[in-house]
């Protein structure tokens, strides 16, 4: 790996100093991403709690299996972008960059499978609004459910092509030999952001595709 | 020194010039400028507004406008004011500006960022400008859900874009304020010999941290919901609107102590330094600032009593906004305290400081008024609740901005303002802020409902000195834009430490260097060390000249 | 936040085969009648287990620092305040009945 120095930035006195900072301050940024999605997830509890039969239902209509496979294959990237920092810390690029790209493979295919269930989902009329096609019992909590389901799953969608485009910054500087022993934290932050929207799809899954699945 | 020696030497004025090393800037103190460019440009927006809702209510007819049009000036004056005056005002402006000099630092912890919240607030300004040439929004600053979901013709979507946007802003100062706090702190500062302005900022930074996600997609929703036809907001499709003011309260709660906490800070300021005491209990003063952001988060139903709430979590409610009420109360006995046996100047940044402790003290105790359950149906949606809530954004918040604007002014910019007609503009705005909302105190109680630009005409004498004092107060809102302007050319030339305050801003030259000191300092010396004669014994790492 | 300790690359691969296994497990869980709540008690916790694994491996909270954790700990903390005090109103909207209501 280059020999590249830190550069420290004037406001901090040492580069511990600055990477204390931006390691704290990923994480005031991720309590504010909690509370974000945690506005989702308020609105989805409570709907459950009022409807939660017409819930069960709707769940049902997703694909177990492809949400199943998306969840194994973002905990994969989680691994890998472990092991991106991992390679970071260790002052080994090629791993690095190895890595790195195996992370955006992984998160490429987790939204293929993930814009193919919208495809089918549009197929079978539930999409909300006026195309929406449902048993008459549940149509209305259940228009709820996917309404949730397409701005929750779609959100954290949003954040997974950010995180690909971060990542992309990462495989671009440490090719050019940024990177070093002594200097790496932004892998370790964008490592921090990954892992954060790994955590958001992790209560995703279970919320949205196992309720009710023994009824 | 005089003036011509003050041009010579550099500070972080002259450094450079050009609007790019304006625009381009990542100086903490060209930034604060920035904001108060902005926000005085917000305020007056907001003023007029403000103004055009005024003349309607002189009349008990609606004769100047339409209900149309007079509920999108309040929605208007109400978005404009919170968001993009209220918000950033202090924090952005004094807190910007100052944090990292009470601290002993350079700067803030992430300069780049905190260009890029500027930036981001004057996005969102823009947006929101754009909604309001377009024609407006007629849903009340508040958006409730279905009419601003669903049936509002209004340009809903682009009004909360603009504010979802703006609220970016807010949260990366946050961010910044956080963690420059905890880690950019000079040798000596602990948490304890902070001065507690920078304790509020800190209590504030958590509200913004934690409160503005949820406004962000609360007013998301909404958006989606208009440009998607979902209907999570609408009961005809099984849609909740509390869910919506649960959301948005949850935030907007909290976002009137983001608005009160910074000026509560400059209080703490003010009052010990025109005293020339020490704080009395300071810890509790620090404490109470924390407590009032935590329990602030626990309190938002109250906004929601008479809404088809339960009854029981009203209760809850309104028994934890009355435990809110008690760290604010410690503030006020404390600063009373400080008064106490203090040797009382009345320049104009005491003049406010003053005024903020009896007029918030109104406007607090008015606040356990509304959190009263019973009392809360009899006034909820009233006048009352508007001279409540005005009696703390402009009677408090507005008046610490003005005085830590005028205290620090010097600093900021090495000249004095012209303390004569700065007494006076204090003395015109009290005057015509209790003209203005003192009155609606009373209409609220007989029953005057806000948002209707029509009344019964047994209202309106009230209305008319309320209308009357508005317009006292205008005058002198104006007065300080006219002089402080003029100072900046013709004002006396302030020295390091004209209010002779203590506290390491004011242990730097006036204007500052671009890195704030010229050696880092030392801390050897508690806050607000009034009690010690000659500053200078407090910090080392000084040069011994200038 | 110091300087981190290497984790090493074999207490990655545990933690990454555990969460495997916890999604295995919650899927198949899913198809089981535990009865009453259980199912949904029992997804929740093993998503939360999930989180905490990511949460101290893989984002090396571990071996973070007390700031750190606080951190951690106050947003979600959050996220109950307003979980909480939310249901605390839509639980008990209909409890109280009064003339005229159904």
């Amino acid at each position: 790996m280059s020999k590249v120095e830190t550069v420290r930035s004037h406001q901090f006195d040492d580069t511990a100093q600055q990477h204390d900072a931006s390691w704290t301050g990923m994480w005031v940024f991720l309590a504010t991403e909690v509370m974000f999605f945690g506005g989702m997830f308020m609105g989805y509890i409570l709907y459950r709690s009022d409807y939660s039969a017409a819930f069960a239902s709707a769940s049902n209509h997703l694909d177990v299996l492809l949400g199943s496979i998306n969840t194994a294959v973002l905990i994969c990237s989680s691994f890998t972008m472990a092991l991106a920092v991992y390679s970071a810390q260790a002052g080994k690029r090629r791993a690095l960059v190895s890595f790195l790209l195996l992370t955006m493979l992984l998160g490429v295919v987790f939204l293929g499978i993930k814009f193919s269930e919208y495809y089918f989902k549009f197929e079978e009329h539930l999409v909300p609004g006026s195309s929406f096609v449902y048993e008459e019992r549940f149509a209305r909590p259940a228009e709820i459910f996917f309404s949730f389901y397409f701005v929750m799953t779609g959100m954290h969608a949003l954040h997974m092509i950010i995180g690909i485009g971060l990542l992309t910054y990462l495989v671009i500087k440490s090719l050019r030999g940024r990177f070093s022993l002594s200097y790496h934290t932004p892998v370790e932050l964008i490592g921090l952001y990954w892992h954060f929207v790994d955590i958001v799809w992790i209560f995703l899954f279970p919320l949205l595709y196992l309720v009710g699945r023994h009824l | 020194m005089n003036a011509v020696e003050t041009e010579r030497r550099e500070h972080y004025l002259n450094v450079n010039y050009g609007l790019k090393s304006w625009l381009l800037t990542t100086d903490h103190k060209r930034i604060a400028w920035l904001y108060l460019v902005s926000v005085t440009f917000f305020f007056f927006i907001g003023g007029l507004f403000a103004t055009l809702i005024r003349l309607e209510l002189l009349t008990p007819q609606g004769d100047l406008v339409q209900a149309e049009t007079y509920n999108k000036f309040f929605t208007m004056h109400g978005v404009t004011m919170i968001f993009f005056f209220l918000i950033p005002s202090i924090p952005a402006v004094l807190g910007n500006f100052l944090i990292p000099m009470m601290i002993g630092a350079r700067d803030l912890a992430f300069p780049r960022l905190n260009l890029a919240s500027w930036y981001i607030y004057i996005l969102g300004g823009l947006f929101t400008l754009t909604a309001a040439a377009a024609g407006g929004v007629d849903t009340g600053w508040t958006f409730y859900t279905p009419y601003s979901s669903i049936y509002s013709n209004t340009n809903v979507a682009l009004t909360v874009i603009g504010i979802f946007i703006t609220g970016f802003s807010s949260i990366l100062t946050g961010l910044n304020f956080v963690v420059t706090i905890h880690k950019m702190r000079a040798p000596g500062m602990t948490w304890f010999r902070l001065p507690l302005f920078v304790w509020s900022h800190y209590a504030t930074s958590i509200i913004f941290v934690l409160g503005t996600p949820v406004l962000a997609i609360s007013l998301a929703l909404v958006a989606i919901e208009r440009l998607f036809d979902l209907g999570i907001f609408d009961p005809t499709r099984g849609g909740d609107p509390l869910l919506f003011q649960h959301l948005f309260w949850f935030y907007s709660h909290p976002a009137v102590y983001i608005m009160i906490l910074p000026g509560m800070g400059v209080i703490s300021e003010l009052i010990p330094c025109f005293s020339r005491k020490r704080v009395f209990g300071y810890e509790f003063v620090a404490f109470s600032s924390l407590a009032i952001a935590v329990l602030g988060f626990l309190v938002w139903g109250h906004h929601m009593f008479v809404s088809g709430q339960s009854v029981y979590a009203g209760m809850v409610f309104s028994l934890l906004s009355f435990l809110v009420a008690i760290p604010s109360a410690i503030k006020v006995f404390n600063w009373t305290a400080t008064l106490y046996k203090g040797s009382i100047s009345y320049d104009a940044p005491m003049l406010y400081a003053l005024g903020f402790i009896g007029l918030f003290t109104i406007g607090g105790l008015t606040g356990l008024f509304v959190a009263t359950l019973g009392v809360n149906i009899h006034v909820h949606d009233t006048y009352f609740v508007i001279a409540h809530f005005h009696y703390i954004m402009v009677g408090s918040a507005v008046m610490a901005y003005m005085g830590g604007i005028h205290f620090w002014w010097p600093k900021m910019t090495g000249r004095m303002y012209p303390e004569g007609w700065a007494r006076l503009a204090a003395l015109i705005i009290f005057i015509g802020f209790n003209l203005t909302f003192f009155p609606q105190f009373v209409l609220g109680y007989l029953g005057m409902p806000r948002r209707y630009h029509v009344y019964p005409p047994e209202f309106q004498v009230l209305n008319v000195m309320s209308s009357a004092g508005a317009s006292i107060l205008a005058v002198g809102y104006v007065l300080p834009l006219v002089y402080m302007i003029w100072s900046l050319r013709y004002g006396a030339v302030a020295g390091k430490n004209p209010w002779r305050a203590r506290g390491l801003e004011w242990e730097t030259l006036s204007p500052p260097p671009t890195d704030n000191f010229e050696v880092t300092p030392l801390v050897t010396a508690e806050a607000y060390a009034y009690d010690v004669a000659e500053p200078e014994a407090l910090y080392s790492g000084r040069p011994a000249h200038v | 936040m110091k300087a981190e300790p290497h984790i090493s690359i074999r207490v990655y691969a545990v933690v990454f085969s555990v969460l495997i296994a916890f999604t295995l497990l919650t899927t198949g869980v899913a198809f089981i009648d535990l009865g009453g709540d259980l199912n949904t008690i029992a997804a929740i916790t093993i998503a939360v287990c999930k989180a905490l694994l990511v949460i101290l491996y893989f984002m090396h909270v571990r071996y973070s620092d007390r700031l750190t954790w606080v951190f951690v700990g106050a947003g979600f903390f959050w996220l109950m305040i307003l979980f909480t005090l939310t249901m605390s109103d839509a639980l008990t909207r209909n409890w109280l009945v009064g003339p005229g209501s159904q």
